[in-house]
Parts: structure tokens; C-alpha cells; sequence
């Protein structure tokens, strides 16, 4: 339909330059988290060289066959390489939400906890340590799992007569986490002793300790496919840009995207809730932090902010063990502690880049 | 290659928006609709783009239920310009525009040079080549508007659809967009707000009043006293220049309006 001009050379070399520094940035990330798995795993009450942690892994992925003390082995392999796993898995999947939900919502606030999802899996959590439902046989993953799906069940039941929109998403979010968080405090009041509640507390600020390898393999198949997922999807996102009605004139299956996505954010946090507890901060202020380095492209902004995310959640682990001697702090505590400082540093910065 | 309403009414919840129009877009033409506020123009333009299916009667792209076509299929041949889409993303004039790609890509078929041709192109028929670098948020609302344009034209659609495009744009502005839409080889349905630019721009009008298309016809057709004294409630003269286009002068004070007047004063 538009008269033919001739192909502007900048514009014919734009698309092939677009995807090698999209590749590369992706690229440089990975390898960057895989640097700082390798340094959790050296780090810790027993400081363990890199080049031994480096055998250890080659010793189990190939049978290499090198000559490792089998105690650091254990220690590396058992407890270090699984916990960064997970942690790297968990920072992922909250980054990966917070970034999708801020995209679907179109409000800068929005976090995976905005659903309802951590309250819920407080109140699930609570129900199984301290009331006892189940009687034992439910773990207290599991009670928070099912918290977390039933709270986010009720925010969806109350989303859809209020309009479905953004804004009554957001409000049934809110609604919904005010409910459940009132219901554990109820119950952690009613019932819990003072042990209890302290134990309580540390869980919902973040708890990595007592993770093992069958947590890596849950954790890292939801948040591999959680990521494929929403990177199918990145360009609905994208066209989500100047809002829901600009989404669907653009060809955008509106309603099935907010489903499949809402769906999906909720899932991958609900899953990782109920492994390391409520961690806040990540998918908060990850997205926002990534798209000061990559931009709003999710394309490109989305495996970016999964892997920034899962950097950092494996960065405050390390830091959330050796800070005190001989304590562990909760990893939210950490997460909000560094994180806030970090991303006003980044908002400041970027603000007299631009 | 028409768009076509039969019939078409619009509820939202229990409250009729719209209610029965018949109406029938002619390729090439620039089809203008005008109404006073809330007369349903805005959801008329919703319907005719697909974006809201019609509560009753049906909405046809070329003789086929638009719900039959598919939204992507119907984003390659439609393109619509909302009243107000701003954005709070960091995005550059050029990746607004490449938005408008969005229903031609796919896994198998990425983002390409040619698409890269069709942005620019986009850019240069709406004069925005030389601030194609520019951030979304330091755009004046004339520029913005013609970036939303840019924006549905890399669609390639046959049918250019524009709710109220120059509204808060200065008259300069308002005529300037108006000349470059109307000299774009598309089919053009604008609801316009400014009878005079309605006047001046359109092939045909459609008038809406309180849900209803009351009339369609050519500007001298529609823009009658007694059509403005009936659906605006406003007194004025119709003067037709020597090329037949008409102009609108109003009378101020002779309304008659007395709720129009209070609202004045309130």
C-alpha cells in the first residue's frame, strides 16, 4: 500500500544487529549467573576453593574422575549446588512473574504477590504447622501450595464479576491478600506458641535452608517452562504496550493471553512459595531493573529479568549465609536489605544517563 | 472490499450503548462520524474495528462475520487510532511503530529487514522519520497522535479507523493531520468532533444521536441547520462556498438550550 522508497541501509542492517546483541546479552547473563552458582557453592561456613567445587560438578555431570575430599564433595553437591538451584530457579520464576504481571496490568507496582499467592501460602503454611491439618501427612510445602492456590482462586472468582480489567484484578488482589494474611494472623495469634510464631515468621521472610535435589526438580522444570511460556507470548506483551484495547486491535487474543499468563505467573510463584517461603523485593523491582539494561522489548526483557533475578536470589543467599557468623538470616531480609539501596542506585543513575 | 454493520446493537451490561445500526463503509472513501458526546460513537468505532463483538445484528469485513475472521486476520486489514493511548514504557518513536508489525510475526516468520522497510515507510508517510529515535514520553501530543497512526499504517490495513484524532491538538495540527490522512491511499471512518473539519475532510457523514445513526449522506446532505438545531441543540447558519463545501457558523446565546446554558455557567 505505501509507494516504494528505497531500503534505508541503517534500517536493513537493524534487524540482524537487534537479534546478535539480543543473543549476546542473553548470553553474557548466563554466564554470569553460572559464575555466581559456582561462588555460592565455594562459599559458606567452610570456605571451599573454586577449582574443587569445578571438580565436584565435573566429577558428577561427566564422571571425570577427579581426586575431591569426599566431605567438601558432599558438602558442594548435597547442600551448596542444589540450594543455588533452587535459589536460582525461585528468582526466576518471581522475576519472570513480576515482569509479566507489570506488562499485563499495565501498572508498575504489580508483584507475583499481587494475586494473593503469598498470603495464601502463609495461611496454608500456618494451617499445617500449627493447626495441624493433615495430621502429618501433608508437608508444610504442600499446605502452602494449597493456601496459595486457594487464594488465588478466590482473587480470579473476584476478578471476574468485578469487570476483569486491570484495576479490578488488582483490587481483587489486594482484597484477596488482605483476607488470607488476616486469617494467618488470626491463627498464628489464636493458637500459635511463641517458638511457633518465630518459626512462622522465618518462613515467610524466605528460608532456603533444608532445600535438597528433589526441590531442584520441581523448581527448575516450572520456572524452564514458565519462561518458555511467557517468551511464546512475548510479543502479546509487547503489543500490550498502549493498553488492552490497543492489544486487540493489534490482532492480540486479549482474553486468552490474560488467562494463560495470569495462569502461569501464579502457578510458577505458587510453586516457589511453597519451597523457600514469601521472598519479597525480587519480583518486584528485578523487572524494573532489567529494563534499565535491555529495555521494554519483552523478547528480550523477559529471559533477561529471569536470569537477573535468578543472579540475585543466588547472590543474597551467599550473602544472607556468611553476613553473621554462624547464623543464617532469612533470605528476604537480604533480598530487601541490598536489593533497595541497589535499585535506587540504578534509578539515579539511569535518570542522568537519560 | 467493505465494511459492513447489519442490524449492529452494543450493551454494556444491561445498559443498550447501541442499538440498531445499518452501515456500510465504501473502499476509498473518508467516511466521517459525528455526534454529540456519548452518542456511541466511540463504541460504534470499537464494533466496526472487531475489538467489541456487536450484542446484536452482525459486523461483516468483505461480506464475512468479523468473528468468523479472527482478531490477527482482522488487525492485517484494520487499523484503529484510540482516543487516548498513551503509555507509562520507555519506548522510542520506532518501536511504537514496530508495535503495528505485531500481527504479521510469528516463530516462524521473525521480525525481517522487510518489516524494518514497512516501519519506516510507516514513519515517512506521517513525517516522523527524523525523530524515529526519540522516547515515546518526550513527544507533544500532535506527535504522538501521528505515532499512533504510523503505528496502524505498518499494519497495513485497508481501512484506517481514528476515534477523535485531533483531539487536544491545536488547529494547525488538527488541519494538518486531517490533510495527511486524507491524502493516504486507505479507507478512512474518522469520528470527528468539529463539524467544520467533518465538512471539510469527509466524502460522507454519518450522524449519531443517542445510540441511533440517524442519517448518512454527503457533508451538505447532513451538516443541515435543522440537523444541528435537532442533535446538537445548537443555532447556526450553513453556507455553502463556491467549491459546494459548507461552513458552519454558530450563534452564541440562541441555543435555546437551557441545559446546555447551565452547564455553561456551572
Amino acid at each position: 500500500m505505501f509507494e516504494k522508497t528505497p531500503v534505508h541501509p541503517p534500517a536493513q542492517r537493524r534487524a540482524g544487529r537487534a537479534y546478535l546483541v539480543r543473543t549476546g546479552a542473553v548470553f553474557f547473563a548466563l554466564v554470569l549467573l553460572i559464575g555466581v552458582i559456582a561462588i555460592a557453592a565455594a562459599k559458606g561456613e567452610t570456605e571451599i576453593p573454586l577449582g574443587t567445587v569445578l571438580h565436584t560438578i565435573a566429577n558428577h555431570i561427566w564422571n571425570a574422575g577427579f581426586d575431591v575430599d569426599p566431605i567438601d564433595g558432599g558438602i558442594i553437591w548435597n547442600y551448596r549446588i542444589s540450594r543455588a538451584l533452587v535459589a536460582a530457579a525461585c528468582g526466576a520464576s518471581l522475576a519472570l512473574s513480576g515482569a509479566v504481571l507489570q506488562a499485563l496490568l499495565r501498572n508498575s507496582l504489580a508483584d507475583p504477590y499481587l494475586l494473593g499467592i503469598s498470603a495464601g501460602a502463609s495461611t496454608g503454611a500456618v494451617s499445617v504447622a500449627i493447626l495441624g491439618f493433615g495430621a502429618g501427612m501433608v508437608s508444610l510445602s504442600l499446605g502452602a501450595f494449597a493456601g496459595a492456590l486457594v487464594a488465588f482462586g478466590f482473587v480470579a472468582l473476584l476478578a471476574i464479576p468485578a469487570g476483569r480489567s486491570a484495576g479490578a484484578i488488582i483490587l481483587a488482589g489486594v482484597a484477596g491478600s488482605q483476607l488470607f494474611n488476616a486469617l494467618t494472623s488470626f491463627i498464628v495469634t489464636k493458637a500459635a506458641t511463641a517458638d511457633e510464631a518465630r518459626g512462622i515468621m522465618f518462613w515467610l521472610l524466605g528460608n532456603l535452608s533444608g532445600v535438597r535435589w528433589p526441590d531442584v526438580y520441581l523448581a527448575l522444570p516450572v520456572a524452564v517452562i514458565g519462561l518458555l511460556v511467557c517468551l511464546w507470548y512475548a510479543r502479546a506483551l509487547d503489543a500490550f504496550t498502549f493498553g488492552v484495547e490497543s492489544a486487540a486491535s493489534l490482532g492480540v487474543p486479549v482474553r486468552r493471553v490474560y488467562v494463560v499468563l495470569i495462569a502461569v505467573a501464579a502457578s510458577m510463584t505458587a510453586v516457589m512459595v511453597s519451597i523457600v517461603g514469601s521472598i519479597g523485593f525480587v519480583g518486584l523491582v528485578i523487572p524494573h531493573a532489567a529494563r534499565f539494561f535491555v529495555g521494554t522489548r519483552h523478547g528480550l526483557l523477559l529471559p533477561v529479568s529471569a536470569l537477573i533475578g535468578a543472579m540475585f536470589l543466588v547472590a543474597a543467599d551467599i550473602v544472607s549465609r556468611i553476613i553473621l557468623d554462624g547464623q543464617v538470616l532469612p533470605i528476604g531480609v537480604i533480598t530487601a536489605l541490598i536489593g533497595a539501596p541497589a535499585f535506587a542506585l540504578i534509578l539515579c543513575h539511569g535518570r542522568v544517563l537519560r | 472490499m467493505t465494511l459492513e454493520l447489519r442490524n449492529v446493537g452494543w450493551n454494556a451490561g444491561f445498559k443498550k450503548i447501541i442499538s440498531d445500526v445499518s452501515l456500510s463503509v465504501e473502499r476509498g472513501e473518508f467516511l466521517g462520524l459525528i455526534g454529540p458526546n456519548g452518542s456511541g460513537k466511540t463504541s460504534l468505532m470499537t464494533v466496526l474495528a472487531g475489538i467489541r463483538a456487536p450484542s446484536t445484528g452482525q459486523a461483516l469485513l468483505v461480506g464475512q462475520a468479523m468473528k468468523k475472521i479472527g482478531r490477527r486476520n482482522l488487525a492485517q486489514q484494520i487499523g484503529f487510532v484510540e482516543q487516548q493511548a498513551d503509555t507509562i514504557d520507555r519506548i522510542t518513536v520506532r518501536e511504537a511503530v514496530s508495535l503495528g508489525r505485531t500481527p504479521y510475526l510469528s516463530l516462524l516468520s521473525p521480525w525481517s529487514e522487510r518489516d524494518d522497510e514497512i516501519v519506516a515507510d510507516a514513519l515517512g508517510s506521517v513525517e516522523m522519520s527524523q525523530m524515529a529515535d526519540r522516547m515515546w514520553q518526550t513527544l507533544s501530543g500532535g506527535e504522538k497522535q501521528r505515532v499512533h497512526i504510523a503505528r496502524t499504517l505498518a499494519q497495513q490495513p485497508d481501512f484506517l479507523l481514528l476515534d477523535e484524532p485531533t483531539n487536544h491538538l491545536d488547529i494547525h495540527h488538527q488541519l494538518g493531520l486531517l490533510e495527511l490522512v486524507r491524502a493516504l491511499p486507505v479507507t478512512v471512518v474518522a469520528a470527528l468532533h468539529d463539524l467544520n473539519h467533518a465538512a471539510m475532510f469527509c466524502d460522507r457523514i454519518a450522524m449519531m444521536d443517542r445510540g441511533k445513526l440517524i442519517a448518512v449522506g454527503t457533508p451538505e446532505q447532513i451538516l443541515t441547520a435543522q440537523n444541528l438545531r435537532d442533535v446538537f441543540g445548537v443555532a447556526a447558519d450553513i453556507e455553502i462556498d463556491d467549491q459546494g463545501r459548507c461552513h458552519i457558523r454558530y450563534h452564541v446565546g440562541t441555543s435555546g438550550h437551557a441545559g446546555i446554558k447551565k452547564d455553561r455557567v456551572a
